[in-house]
């Protein structure tokens, strides 16, 4: 067990080492940043000034081993736009973009898990064709537009919910449903190949040769040994959503982590871009190593000896 | 004395048309252990996931007479048959190394077939395992349940599928090949096991086996099985003393035996292969295999007593 978190923790840094270098990278790959945070109309003189200002005038590899000394030790610099510290701006956004994660993942797994272990029950059935259009039709259709028709819905027509912001519980909503969505087929899809699996293994023969019931054959024996795939996939999931919110806290005009970086990334902030990424990396990989230890709990063979 | 087991015109198709089962007939009686013995694919292990009532999805079975003691099994719902299994009748099977769930300790999935049948707490159900650890010839019993499968051979594995099989007391255990995937010492092993057991607990056994060695050395009766039929059925001495069907010769023939093999006799065989039959087949389905096909194979067969208990279904009758 310590060593297969140990093999995962050495990984994991890994993954940091490079998300650092990717999202430095990116950032200098977009152009000149002293030129586009002088703007339209500054002077030559004006970028010169900047350019020695913001240090951009050094060479890459030392800019590049400043910031991530900095952001070792936990100062992600500040941003041009709002001239506070970045890791201010992001803490102050990030509840409200992990909350509508978190909601996004609840729901998600609330109708992929039961939806796929009945759908396995009944392989080949009506029933499992018609859940497998509708997660087609959950992939196939545009976060922004389900968005849209849910607001058009629910918030313009039958006034149930509201359109926009999380001033009360119900705002998130509908921008969790939208999340969940898009989560919902893969995840879906796995817990109901994993329960096909599962249920035509010969340990489900001999549960059902011991006489259990349907439910703890199902429930108890199967699910466990099809939960492991789900497990890993929905950390990734969750990670998505975090990093991947943007449009939907667009659409919804919620101020969270996605909503700052799309801001930002539009403003040429790079800071705050670096900042972001780098945050909602580390967020991926400790959710994925959260993901293997849970995967360790569920499956004693993973955990060696 | 009744049967434990009574299976008269047992028949089982599946969707893509093969005749799995056909017209099988046997009895178990109490403490008494019943061989069915036939190559592979001759349905001796449908026959046996029938009475369990655990044949995959899309088959289908009928039978005129499927009694286990005083229940009907082909009237009861399965929700019903499932009281009955690992209670009073119960299963283990030919693959000791996936048929323990690798997500739970040897105890907890034991100790959970006397919670079901039993309504006993954990504690009990683990001592109970415990104790038929034990019984099965597992030392350490107490450190064994708090084992997962993957840290078991395939051996110890079989021992525990035999106890978990035992822990409410069946009257029947049905053995779908128990010892074929297992090293030869270990078969032995858990013949002997399985024998004594029998022997101990006055089981009745249902064992399912393509070794006539095992057969040997087992059975009290036995039913030979070809294409879903019971060609032959007999006491386990006269049908070694006087094997009537020509499919039951060849079997022997394949089989040196001490004592009466000369050393470096070749050993029979049997050319050809088991043909799949679909419903509604007609004839004997081993003429093609058979040194004494005649005409009257391709009709009827006539199913010939050649004692009380000495059946045969061939056109050679009395042969």
């Amino acid at each position: 067990m310590r060593k297969f978190l140990l093999r995962r923790a050495i990984l994991a840094v890994m993954v940091m080492l490079t998300v650092l270098v990717v999202a430095f990278a990116l950032t200098r790959l977009s152009g000149d940043l002293a030129v586009s945070i002088a703007g339209p109309n500054a002077t030559a003189e004006d970028v010169v000034t900047i350019r020695k200002n913001y240090g951009l005038d050094r060479p890459l590899p030392a800019q590049f081993v400043d910031w991530a000394v900095a952001a070792a030790s936990g100062d992600l610099g500040r941003s041009y736009l709002y001239r506070a510290p970045v890791w201010g701006l992001i803490k102050e956004r990030l509840p409200i973009t992990v909350c509508l994660g978190l909601i996004g993942l609840g729901f998600a797994l609330a109708t992929a898990i039961p939806l796929g272990i009945l759908a396995a029950m009944r392989e080949g059935t009506l029933l499992d064709r018609a859940i497998g259009s509708v997660t087609l039709i959950g992939q196939a259709m545009p976060s922004f537009w389900l968005g849209l028709l849910l607001i058009i819905t629910f918030g313009l027509k039958l006034q149930w919910l509201p359109i926009s912001g999380v001033d009360t519980w119900d705002g998130y909503v509908m921008p969790g449903i939208v999340l969940a969505f898009s989560a919902i087929p893969a995840l879906l899809r796995l817990t109901r190949s994993g329960m096909i699996e599962a249920l035509s293994s010969d340990y489900i023969r001999t549960a059902r040769a011991k006489g259990l019931s349907t439910s703890s054959i199902v429930l108890k024996h199967a699910l466990r040994n099809a939960a492991m795939p789900v497990v890993s996939v929905a950390a990734v999931q969750l990670g998505f959503m975090l990093g991947g919110s943007i449009v939907i806290e667009t659409v919804f005009a919620l101020h969270g982590v996605g909503y700052l970086a799309w801001e930002s990334i539009s403003k040429n902030d790079f800071p705050v871009v670096q900042a972001v990424v780098l945050v909602l990396a580390t967020i991926y990989v400790g959710l994925t190593l959260l993901a293997d230890m849970m995967n360790a709990v569920l499956d004693p063979r993973l955990r060696g000896g | 004395m009744r049967p434990v087991l009574e299976i008269t015109n047992l028949n089982v198709g599946f969707p893509d048309g093969t005749a799995a089962v056909r017209g099988v007939s046997l009895q178990v009686m109490p403490g008494e252990t019943h061989c069915v013995v036939g190559e592979s694919g001759c349905g001796k292990s449908v026959t046996a996931l029938s009475v369990m009532n655990l044949l995959p999805r899309g088959a289908r079975r009928s039978a005129d007479v499927m009694r286990f003691h005083d229940h009907d099994l082909t009237r009861m719902a399965d929700r019903h048959i499932a009281r009955l299994r690992g209670d009073k009748m119960a299963m283990i099977f030919q693959e000791p190394m996936t048929s323990l769930n690798p997500a739970y300790t040897i105890g907890s999935q034991m100790a959970e077939v006397l919670e079901r049948h039993r309504h006993v707490s954990r504690a009990k159900g683990l001592d109970r395992a415990a104790e038929l650890l034990g019984k099965v010839g597992i030392t350490a019993p107490g450190m064994r349940l708090g084992q997962y499968p993957h840290q078991l051979s395939g051996g110890l594995r079989q021992r525990v599928m035999i106890a978990m099989a035992l822990m409410c007391d069946p009257e029947l255990l049905i053995a779908d090949e128990p010892t074929t995937a297992l090293d030869v010492t270990v078969q032995a092993q858990i013949l002997r096991l399985l024998k004594s057991l029998q022997q101990q607990l006055g089981l009745a056994l249902l064992l399912i086996t393509h070794d006539l060695g095992v057969v040997a050395r087992m059975a009290q009766r036995v039913s030979v099985m070809y294409a879903g039929q019971v060609v032959e059925s007999a006491d386990a001495k006269a049908l070694f003393a006087a094997p009537a069907h020509p499919y039951t010769r060849g079997l022997l023939d394949c089989v040196p035996i001490p004592g009466k093999t000369a050393p470096g006799e070749p050993l029979g065989s049997i050319p050809g292969v088991v043909p799949r039959i679909g419903e509604g087949y007609v004839g004997c389905a081993f003429r093609d295999r058979c040194a004494y096909a005649a005409p009257a194979c391709k009709g009827e067969i006539p199913r010939n007593r050649l004692s009380p208990d000495h059946e045969t279904i061939c056109t050679r009758s009395g042969a």
